[in-house]
């Protein structure tokens, strides 16, 4: 018992440490050097520690710093205590839903079954989704809390884009459930072993739904209209300053790390390697013994998992310096009249295969 | 064990429905449901069932409940004071007769509860409240009453379109 719940703990802290401790800071650099590049600049460099920059990585530390020191700043007539929720109802779902997503398979080390899982819940599938659409509520009561129009329009604009795009999200979900026949994130990473049963030939048109609808979720670029400064200032985060305002910036480099982590298991693979079986990995390294060659397949199929992280983080940077803003009827329209019937149809027509197949 | 959770939970959830109706503000009422709403899926959980669970979460703290929250924001209540409530003649009988039926569905659901001796404790089936065994059930022995609600929801959904056409036309 004590053994499982120190593994259990391990694999907390690992997932916190991943996700805030390395990703959120860094990603923060990613994108403006990225960006940069992009557009031909030279981008964050000056941050120095002793002369030494670092191609500008010590921006992230200068960062970190900035925002614990600014000012903390609530204004008039706002509702203190849910302007003080907020943040944190905003940035939770993010780390909550890494909770049943496996980031590697399952493992014999020193005589225990490791799964690379922090709960391997039955319905993993639906709590990612019920997890995301929680977050909705820390934007849309950042707005109304803040006692500012601009805010309350962002917070308006996020609600109906959000519970749009839910819609989208949940239906695509469907479709990978239909494949896979089950809601066990670990079953489905496990199918995945098979190259030809990559959610990408399975479900392409799911793939490239969910891409959309999950990019419509974080409310970034081209669907970042709860926050368009050409428009309404900064929207819903407007009135927020400090830690608070960080918090929401750390919430969407966690989200985006989360869409990069349900797309990797759902339909790039999951923790494999293409056309190399855990089996086959394990066959080669057999001389290490049970436990050596277990944790090095561990270490690389972990390594594997997050490298498509990555993939999928730099796509969404890579769209999002990429694609102009769309204007918030194009957004409706897009949601409710181009991917909902679409994925009603990618519904149906996997229905219809499924069964023409069996 | 399952009592040291239960315990806590229970509270939250008996603490933020009485939040529901002690607080002025709409939104704050609103936050106290969802609050609440996230309780019972935790006690969901404590049943083993759950399925039922998520979709608690999903479909009344999820859906239902940033609905609420958007139309809230969409007329823009703000904070009223409580001095400004009146109860109207009509309202005032109406809220005592609901409320006299709720005790009375509180006793006998009390009654049914101790008939039933919840307490002895039976083997739970591995897969009890799985989404397989859950789906199993609703599509065999409950498939006419699945079918029937979500006849009503389609009726809903239509009713809901032809009463916002003439508007957007």
């Amino acid at each position: 018992m004590w053994v499982d719940l120190a593994i259990t703990l391990v694999k907390i802290l690992f997932i916190i440490g991943v996700t805030v401790g390395f990703f959120a800071p860094i990603l923060t650099w990613v994108e403006r050097k990225q960006s940069a590049i992009m557009q031909d600049r030279i981008g964050a460099n000056r941050a120095d520690i002793l002369g030494f920059t670092a191609i500008g990585l010590f921006h992230c530390i200068a960062d970190a710093l900035k925002m614990f020191t600014k000012e903390d700043f609530i204004p008039e007539g706002a509702n203190k205590i849910l302007h003080t929720l907020s943040p944190i109802i905003a940035v939770v779902p993010a780390i909550l839903t890494f909770a049943v997503v496996p980031f590697g398979g399952q493992y014999t080390i020193f005589d225990n079954e490791v799964n690379l899982v922090i709960s391997d819940l039955d319905v993993g599938l639906l709590f990612v989704f019920a997890i995301a659409s929680l977050a909705t509520y820390g934007y849309v009561i950042a707005g109304w809390s803040s006692n500012n129009n601009w805010s309350l329009l962002g917070s308006m604009r996020t609600a109906s884009q959000m519970i749009s795009y839910e819609v989208t999200m949940g239906l695509t979900i469907v479709g990978v459930l239909m494949v896979y026949g089950s809601m066990k994130l670990t079953t489905i990473g496990a199918i995945q072993e098979d190259f030809f049963k990559w959610g990408l030939f399975l479900q392409p048109l799911g793939f490239f739904m969910f891409l959309a609808a999950s990019i419509a979720e974080n409310k970034r670029i081209p669907f970042d209209n709860p926050e368009a400064e050409s428009e309404i200032v900064a929207g819903y985060f407007t009135e927020y300053s400090g830690l608070k305002f960080g918090m929401f910036f750390m919430s969407e480099f966690i989200e985006m790390v989360t869409i990069g982590a349900i797309m990797t298991i759902l339909f790039f693979g999951a923790w494999h390697i293409p056309f190399l079986t855990t089996t086959t990995l394990l066959g080669w390294f057999d001389f290490l013994g049970t436990t050596g060659s277990n944790i090095l397949v561990m270490l690389i199929q972990v390594g594997v998992f997050f490298s498509k992280v990555v993939f999928f983080i730099w796509l969404q940077m890579t769209i999002r310096w990429t694609l102009p803003r769309f204007r918030y009827d194009q957004i409706m329209k897009l949601g409710w009249k181009i991917l909902l019937p679409l994925s009603l149809v990618n519904i149906l027509v996997t229905g219809i295969v499924i069964l023409v197949l069996n | 064990m399952e009592l040291l959770i239960f315990y806590p939970i229970a509270g939250l959830c008996v603490a933020l429905a009485l939040g529901v109706i002690f607080n002025t503000s709409p939104v704050g009422s609103a936050m106290c449901l969802i609050g609440m709403m996230l309780g019972l899926a935790g006690i969901f959980v404590l049943l083993q069932a759950h399925f039922i669970a998520i979709l608690q979460i999903i479909i009344y703290a999820g859906a239902i409940m940033v609905l609420f929250m958007f139309v809230i924001m969409l007329l823009n209540l703000k904070q009223t004071a409580s001095a400004d409530w009146v109860a109207r003649d009509k309202n005032r009988f109406i809220s005592i007769l609901t409320g006299v039926l709720a005790v009375g569905i509180l006793y006998k659901i009390i009654d049914i509860t101790f008939l039933a001796e919840l307490n002895s404790s039976a083997e739970l089936p591995d897969t009890f409240g799985t989404v397989a065994t859950v789906g199993e059930a609703l599509f065999t022995d409950f498939v006419l009453p699945f079918e029937v609600a979500s006849l009503l929801l389609l009726a809903a959904m239509i009713g809901a379109v032809v009463l916002a056409k003439p508007k957007l036309d």
